[in-house]
């Protein structure tokens, strides 16, 4: 579903690599998590794959479900099927949340050549999937993200994941900063939402979204590269041991 | 520093393209008016305040040609229930206006107004004259001097319905001078429409008093047609508990100053004075406000948001006046530019002066660009790069757009705005 292959990325600005030739696969109906230090480049990766500005691929590929969507606009990539739940959303003063993902639902059904969703389907469904990540009918009428805390923030985007329903939904650090309860509604709804025709890359520091999320495949990211792969208990052994042990073995 | 010479002469060069309407009650005022022009001399571009705006075209003896425009669209308003007053290049039109007879109010053709005593005598010229110190506003005794029509409204009840003044422009040289006085009285409520181009150079006056406890609201579509020139001021005096608010659109416009002044005589009054606009190209849009608090606990508003792109200019020059005694204002004060590339511009003048201890005001003004973290989230959930940047834009705008309390009027502002950035888009 998602192949990388061999990804360099460096800043546009500055002279500075920030992947170092990443390879990764993430199948249809599987969910890969990725751990590894601050600064190795988690962010960076999810960043490239959904086509933020600023960085510069100077060598490698990365394709979703068959195309190559490195020369894709961000949006274009959203219509084909990628997400991404932001580490930090956005907060957009003056432009309503419902407002908001309306225009973005009905804009990917167009781009994919689909019928747009009527205002009341719509608000059906939006009500009844903040409803089950508890989020306050309120908080849909307010700006995006403006006011919310760091949770409801959280929480909101998995809300647009479930109404965008993408093929490919990339979460970082979705668990940072959400208290117990918040977590497992949010681990709660990633799991409603998993399906054969569906991939997960989920960025995380702490096994404890794991034990919610069950993942098929783990991942060690340090400076820049994969460099190591395994099952479940590889996060196990990151939360008894840290990194020291992995890095050390591969340096 | 003595004005030079030549802004005498352009003053008396324009004066010999007018003559004085004779007779009636305002003939005084008029009189006065024209000497107030002369002492003054017209705008020049030296003038401190005109530092921003070139003045020759609203002042040069003949106007500029201005081509018509006809967007063939439904005009605004058009599903508003209201009492249309209808001008055609600055002169009213009977036919195309409804009856004026209204519950609650009175209206009048300024030029029909034949009587030698009439209330608007108090009103007429008059806060004008208060609107001229500390800062001088020639273009408006100009227009006191010799404005050739206009309505006079008189308020004494809650008005059934807006009173919707409607300015078509039909001749490429019109020069049109309206001259318009409300009078809301006591507890009574009002609410303005205006619309339309004008005429090729407008110079329009309305001079608006509030008694205590009434409501005056004034929203303002300032249209498409681009070649047109406009100066306008409102003067507003305010009573007691009295609320006047203020909304203009503008989109468009290879010149337009729209001035707004307003003293807050009454204690408890609330001003706001809101404007959004939009502007492409050889576009100049120039918003000067003065607010004076000259009471007890008032609050004011200036709210003001400008689009700019391809080379379009902004100008803000606001201030807060708070004379001494006028405790416990409350002054706001804001104007942003959002400009859409690199070669637009915006200045801004934002002033306080307070001679009051116990005040709370705030004034801010900043210029940028589209906010890209908020740019490629919004296209990273699927929303197209140019809508994206069309919902940032209202975003934008949005403070201003929302000063308008109606929420109908409030939607069709709004939608007019996404039609003028869809235009854009795929031109
Ligand atoms: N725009 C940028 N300008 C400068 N440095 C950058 C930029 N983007 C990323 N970096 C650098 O690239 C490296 C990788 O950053 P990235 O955010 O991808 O790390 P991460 O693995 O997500 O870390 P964390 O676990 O702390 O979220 C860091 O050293 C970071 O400082
Ligand atoms: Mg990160």
């Amino acid at each position: 579903m998602l192949k990388i292959e061999n990804l360099q990325v460096k800043l546009e600005e500055e002279d500075k690599q920030i992947l170092k030739g990443v390879d990764l696969e993430v199948e249809a109906g599987k969910v890969h998590a990725i751990m590894g230090p601050n600064g190795s480049g988690k962010s960076t990766l999810s960043y490239v794959l959904s086509g933020r500005d600023g960085y510069e691929v100077t060598g490698g590929s990365a394709h979703l479900l068959g195309e190559d969507i490195l020369d894709m606009e961000p949006e274009e990539r959203a219509a084909a099927g990628m997400f991404l739940a932001f580490q930090y959303p956005v907060e957009i003063p003056g432009v309503g949340n419902m407002t908001f993902l309306r225009t973005a639902v009905n804009a990917q059904r167009v781009a994919r050549g689909e019928e747009e969703m009527s205002s009341t389907d719509f608000l059906k469904e939006i009500r009844a999937k903040a409803k089950e990540l508890d989020i306050d009918a309120e908080m849909l009428k307010r700006p995006v993200n403006v006011g919310f805390s760091g949770g409801e923030k959280k929480r909101n985007e998995i809300l647009q994941m479930a109404m965008l329903e993408p093929k490919l939904c990339i979460l970082d650090e979705t668990d940072s900063g959400l208290d117990v309860d918040a977590m497992k509604l949010v681990a709660d709804g990633v799991n409603k939402l998993r399906a054969p025709d569906r991939g997960f890359l989920v960025i995380t520091h702490y096994q404890r979204l794991l034990n919610h999320i069950q993942p098929d495949v783990v991942h060690i990211m340090s400076d820049g590269r994969i460099v190591k792969t395994g099952g479940p208990e590889l996060a196990l052994e990151v939360e008894e041991n840290g990194y020291g042990d992995i890095l050390s073995e591969n340096a | 520093m003595a004005a030079p010479q030549i802004k005498f002469d352009a003053t008396e060069e324009r004066l010999a393209t007018l003559s004085l309407p004779e007779g009636g009650w305002s003939a005084s005022a008029r009189r006065d008016a024209l000497a107030r022009v002369r002492a003054m001399g017209l705008p020049h571009a030296r003038d401190e305040y005109w530092k921003y705006t070139r003045p020759e075209s609203l002042v040069q003896p003949e106007p500029p040609k201005a081509a018509l425009f006809e967007s063939g669209e439904t005009p605004i308003f058009e599903d508003v229930d209201r009492l249309k007053v209808v001008f055609v290049d600055g002169v009213f039109d009977a036919e195309a206006s409804d009856d004026l007879s209204l519950e609650g109010i009175e209206i009048e053709r300024l030029s029909e107004s034949s009587a030698d005593i009439h209330w608007a005598k108090d009103i007429y010229g008059q806060l004008e004259i208060a609107g001229q110190t500390p800062v001088e506003r020639p273009l408006a005794a100009l227009n006191a001097a010799f404005a050739t029509d206009g309505v006079l409204i008189r308020v004494t009840g809650k008005a059934s319905k807006p009173v919707s003044l409607i300015y078509h422009h039909k001749s490429e040289t019109s020069d049109a001078m309206l001259h318009h006085c409300v009078k809301v009285e006591k507890g009574a409520e009002l609410t303005v429409l205006e619309n339309g181009p004008a005429a090729a150079r407008f110079n329009k006056v309305m001079e608006v008093d509030v008694a205590d406890g009434a409501t005056f609201h004034h929203i303002r579509m300032q249209g498409r047609d681009h070649e047109r020139r406009a100066a306008t001021h409102i003067f507003a005096r305010l009573g007691e508990e009295s609320v006047f608010k203020s909304f203009t659109l503008t989109a468009n416009g290879m010149l337009t100053r729209n001035e707004v002044i307003v003293e807050l005589t009454g204690d408890n009054a609330v001003a706001h004075v809101a404007g959004a606009c939009m502007g492409d190209g050889d576009f100049h849009h120039d918003d000067t406000v003065f607010v004076t608090h000259d009471a007890v606990n008032c609050e004011s508003r200036q709210v003001f948001k400008k689009v700019l792109r391809n080379g379009a200019r902004g100008v803000f020059q606001g201030k807060i006046l708070v004379k001494k005694g006028a405790q416990k204002t409350d002054g706001y004060q804001i104007s942003q530019s959002l400009l859409l590339d690199g070669s637009s511009e915006f200045d801004a003048k934002p002033e306080l002066e307070i001679y009051a201890d116990d005040v709370a005001c705030s004034h801010g003004s900043t210029s940028g660009a589209i906010d890209e973290e908020a740019l490629f989230y919004l296209r990273s959930r699927g929303v197209p790069q140019g809508h994206a940047e069309d919902l940032l834009t209202l975003a934008f705008l949005a403070e201003a757009v929302l000063e308008v309390e109606d929420q109908a009027l409030q939607d069709e502002i709004n939608s007019r705005i996404e039609a003028w950035l869809m235009r854009r888009r795929t031109a």
